[in-house]
């Protein structure tokens, strides 16, 4: 049992990552699992029970700012709550290192990929505004 | 990436159909995971259903609450939730949340996510060979 703060510290690592918007989860369970050596499905509930406030807090929040759109919540939530089911039953059922080694899979491909979009978003606006600075009017657009 | 939203624009039917069949996978991943839908849910409202940026985070936030709910509940009545440290966890996550939310408006995050993103590769580096 490691000190109380170092669980509170990844905890507030996590929360502020996810009130960003840029994916709590994907911090938390790295963080517990590499550095405080907690197993990953335990650190997999802490996550989820941990989500569960944070996000009532916020869909508040956003609701208040008119930024829901409850249609395409439900079009989302409804399938992957079937899913959702049938693969954390199935968690249950496998090892520990099963669940971290295909979370790892999971981060790699999400990271590379972001990665990837971002660094050619970034690439394009470098050249929009060289060619506006040049004054190449066409160039940059699509 | 522009002409993929182009083609989900003028193509409703097959633009919904992807986005169940994200939402299918994004519960998958959730629930066998513990986490990380978001990351699946976010891209299928802006890419797919053309939903903007900020109006996508607010709502993958909306849809994945029930989901986090449910797998909550099947992993706690497994055992696998631990109070003894899981409050502490918790506890920070409220304030990170908190303090995460009102740092939004006044930060760039473009930095940030490349930061997030290369420690995210680190992670499920030393994850996958540990």
């Amino acid at each position: 049992m490691k000190a109380a703060i170092l669980y509170v510290l990844a905890g507030i690592a996590g929360g502020v990552m996810g009130g960003m918007g840029l994916g709590g989860g994907t911090l938390l369970i790295p963080l517990l699992t590499l550095f405080l050596g907690v197993a990953p499905k335990q650190a997999a509930a802490i996550n989820l029970v941990s989500f569960i406030p944070m996000s009532v807090v916020s869909c508040i929040i956003h609701a208040k700012n008119k930024l829901l759109d409850f249609k395409k919540a439900f079009l989302v939530a409804v399938p992957a709550c079937v899913t959702s089911v049938l693969s954390s039953l199935l968690a249950q059922k496998v090892k520990g290192e099963a669940v971290t080694k295909g979370f790892a899979v999971f981060l790699i491909v999400l990271a590379v990929s972001m990665l990837a979009s971002r660094s050619a978003a970034l690439v394009k606006d470098a050249f929009a505004g060289l060619s506006g600075a040049l004054n190449f009017p066409r160039a940059g657009k699509r | 990436m522009d002409r993929i939203r182009t083609f989900f624009s003028s193509h409703k039917k097959t633009a919904v159909f992807a986005a169940v069949a994200s939402a299918l996978l994004t519960g998958t991943a959730n629930g066998l995971f513990g986490g990380g839908g978001g990351m699946l849910a976010v891209p299928a409202y802006t890419v797919l259903l053309g939903v903007d940026e900020r109006r996508a985070h607010a709502t993958a936030v909306a849809a994945i609450l029930p989901l986090s709910t449910i797998s909550a509940a099947i992993y706690i009545a497994n055992g696998n939730f631990d109070p003894s440290f899981g409050y502490f966890v918790s506890g920070g996550v409220i304030i990170g949340g908190i303090a995460g939310s009102l740092l939004l408006k006044k930060i760039n995050t473009k930095l940030l996510e490349f930061v997030f993103y290369g420690v995210m590769l680190a992670a499920g580096i030393r994850m996958l060979v540990g």
